[in-house]
């Protein structure tokens, strides 16, 4: 690890909106503010930053019904994001996603996808593209670990091993696909083990430690931008949040998001450890704190008092030509 | 009889189906809920409640919660299907069809057709589908038109909670693949529902309104609309027959042939896309079959050939409403 202030104080920053976009939107759904199915991101942030601090405006990813976080570390637009997810005009989307649907392509970000296990196999395809384009770029599919059951997940990572491209399969374990424990749907209950045995490496690290997570990303960006073909990555981490909002979490134990909220909050890691290697001081990151909080107001009153999209916007970008 | 929610109606008539016949099993992803985890079992029983309390009643060999798999989850109930189960899959959104449509039209669908006669797949797939909630483009679609389309399969698509508990009890105790579509804006609308299992008749349409005027066929959500439109209607002495088919395969097409004839007028509403939808199909049946009884245009209201935006203003617009229904019914009568 040797990373820069700057980048730094950019993770810390990316990881800190991700945080206090999903409290907010938290509490804006409670008032009945926003249409739609959210899934909060919230605890999962060293995830995303961590994972996409290694890559460049270049580099490709591919996102969940999840994506608010990997949207925010890709670099994607707040207030655009929070716009669309309000169903407004100036969107990211034009407000015709949603939280579910956010992409910006400018950004490498090729979409948030309501489909589990829609996003891997693209994946695969965005990098095929890269490689013959031959540009050194990776792409990255993120997915949870219900993600790895599914049919799909399993022929896209076997097809980026026979065709050796540079995908790299990003499995944030968060212990639950939807109400369903990891324990009872994965098998093997090893998702790292079972990509193994379709022919890549893997690696496990701890999601609430952005360091962790930096350095496994890290290992299998360098390989794969060097064609040495797709990886997995597996890391254990933990939702503040339920599966959906709405969700009245029956499945979860008493005490356990109190808990985890205690033990494996990213964001007070690393300021533990920034501290403690006192590479930023605590009085730059309250600045950053600060910094955040007057973005998300700001994100959250322009997207009130943004119209909605205009009516003939149901009609256009079905197709290119027709 | 009671009044009961569409939902509970449906939940009840899986737990009575169950209870009849020990073949019937469920599966799907969140059917019990809570598998595996510290709240332990039954936490939820479906992401709209369909299945709760099922898996009290008749144990892990019966109701089984299932990976993310939907592929293997609907080749697993016709598997079981062809070997003497009568399993009820629940595919959560019927978006995720894309998923396991080979299972569904290149194996159940057709079984029986290459076997030689032999096979029975009496299978039911369960799943929810329309717009309304702002789900977006990938949880909000209906499929039944295409669906309709195959060879095999058989499709309903209930509006009211007792044609829900009867249909679905026809289903299940019927020899065939059915694909059943829930619309989730339906759930908790509330009807008279017998307390004791009865069937309703695939194939049936139901007439919820008798008129001379203008025939309304409506599918799944759009009845409500449609009888909307006809009760409003009636007050300025325009009467419509509105008319349910309730399964979109197999179809009625006697009844809505025999009130066409009466009133020479259609409208037919539908929540597909326009191209090759129900509504497309209905008035292909009519225009081949009925010509000479129509004294002016078919209408069909449909949404856009789009995707279903998100923000809920576009929604809106998307979807058929009344207003629309209305529109249409005035303009058929005006010969437009
Ligand atoms: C094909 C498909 N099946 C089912 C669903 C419903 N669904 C949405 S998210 C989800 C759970 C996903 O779990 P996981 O991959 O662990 O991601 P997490 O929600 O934990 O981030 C399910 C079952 C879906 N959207 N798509
Ligand atoms: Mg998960």
């Amino acid at each position: 690890m040797q990373l820069s202030r700057e980048q730094l104080e950019q993770a810390y920053r990316r990881m800190k909106i991700i945080r206090e976009f999903e409290e907010r939107l938290h509490v804006e759904i409670g008032k009945g503010e926003i249409p739609g199915f959210t899934h909060l991101y919230a605890g999962q942030e060293a995830c995303a930053v961590g994972v996409c601090e290694n890559l460049t405006d270049e580099d490709l990813i591919v996102s969940t019904h999840r994506g608010h976080g990997h949207c925010i570390a890709k670099g994607c637009d707040v207030k655009g994001m929070m716009k669309e997810i309000y169903g407004k005009a100036g969107g990211i989307c034009g407000g015709k996603g949603g939280s579910m649907h956010i992409a910006d392509l400018d950004v490498g970000m090729l979409g948030a996808n309501g489909i589990v296990g829609g996003g891997p196999p693209l994946a695969v395809g965005a990098a095929i593209a890269t490689r013959n384009q031959g540009k050194e770029r990776v792409t990255l599919a993120f997915g949870g670990d219900g993600s790895c059951n599914q049919g799909t997940v399993f022929e896209a990572m076997n097809l980026a091993v026979v065709l050796k491209v540079p995908t790299i399969f990003v499995f944030e374990n968060n212990g639950y696909s939807e109400h369903t424990a990891f324990e009872y749907a994965v098998g093997s209950g090893d998702i790292a083990a079972r990509s193994e045995a379709f022919g890549m490496p893997a690696i496990k690290a701890d999601g609430a430690d952005f360091f962790s997570v930096y350095d496994a990303t890290k290992q299998a960006v360098e390989r794969a931008r060097k064609g040495e073909g797709p990886a997995t990555l597996e890391f254990a981490i933990c939702r503040f949040y339920g599966h959906v909002e709405g969700d009245p979490q029956n499945y979860r134990g008493p005490d356990e998001v109190k808990n985890l909220r205690e033990t494996m909050d990213c964001l007070k890691n690393f300021r533990t450890r920034v501290g403690e290697a006192k590479l930023l001081d605590a009085g730059r990151l309250d600045e950053i704190d600060e910094e955040v909080m007057t973005l998300i107001e700001e994100a959250v009153t322009e997207a009130r008092e943004a119209p909605p999209p205009a009516p003939d916007a149901l009609y256009t970008d079905v197709y290119n030509a027709y | 009889m009671s009044v009961k929610s569409y939902r509970d109606a449906i939940n009840e008539c899986l737990a009575q189906e169950m209870e009849r016949d020990e073949s019937v099993i469920v599966l799907g992803e969140d059917v019990v809920g809570g598998s595996g985890s510290k709240g332990g079992k039954e936490a939820i029983g479906g992401v709209f409640s369909l299945t709760a309390g099922l898996w009290g009643k008749f144990g892990d060999n019966r109701v089984m919660d299932t990976p993310i798999s939907e592929s293997a989850i609907v080749g697993a109930a016709a598997g079981a299907a062809l070997a003497g189960m009568r399993p009820v899959a629940e595919i959560m959104f019927t978006d995720f069809m894309g998923l396991c449509l080979d299972q569904i039209y290149n194996q159940a669908a057709k079984f029986k057709y290459m076997f030689g006669g032999k096979a029975k797949t009496p299978m039911v797939i369960r799943t929810t589908h329309g717009a309304g909630m702002s789900a977006a483009a990938q949880h909000s679609q209906v499929n039944y038109s295409w669906l309709t389309n195959i060879p095999g399969l058989k499709c309903a698509v209930p509006s009211t909670p007792y044609d829900a508990k009867g249909l679905l009890a026809s289903a299940i105790r019927g020899e065939d693949p059915v694909v059943f579509c829930e619309h989730k804006m339906l759930y908790m609308s509330q009807g008279e529902v017998p307390d004791e299992p009865y069937t309703v008749p695939f194939g049936k349409g139901n007439l919820t309104r008798q008129g001379k005027d203008v025939t309304i066929v409506g599918f799944a959500r759009m009845v409500t609309l449609a009888n909307e439109v006809a009760d409003k209607l009636a007050g300025e002495g325009i009467t419509c027959d509105v008319i349910d088919p309730r399964t979109t395969s197999p179809f009625d097409e006697e009844l809505v042939l025999e009130s066409v004839e009466e009133t020479g007028r259609l409208v037919i509403v539908d929540e597909s896309t326009p191209r090759c939808s129900m509504a497309s199909d209905v008035a292909g049946i009519v225009s081949s079959q009925a010509f000479e009884f129509l004294d002016a245009p078919i209408k069909m209201v449909t949404p856009p050939h789009t995707p279903i935006p998100f923000a809920p203003s576009l929604e809106w617009t998307y979807l058929p409403s009344a207003d629309k229904i209305e529109t249409a019914v005035r303009e058929t009568l005006e010969g437009r």
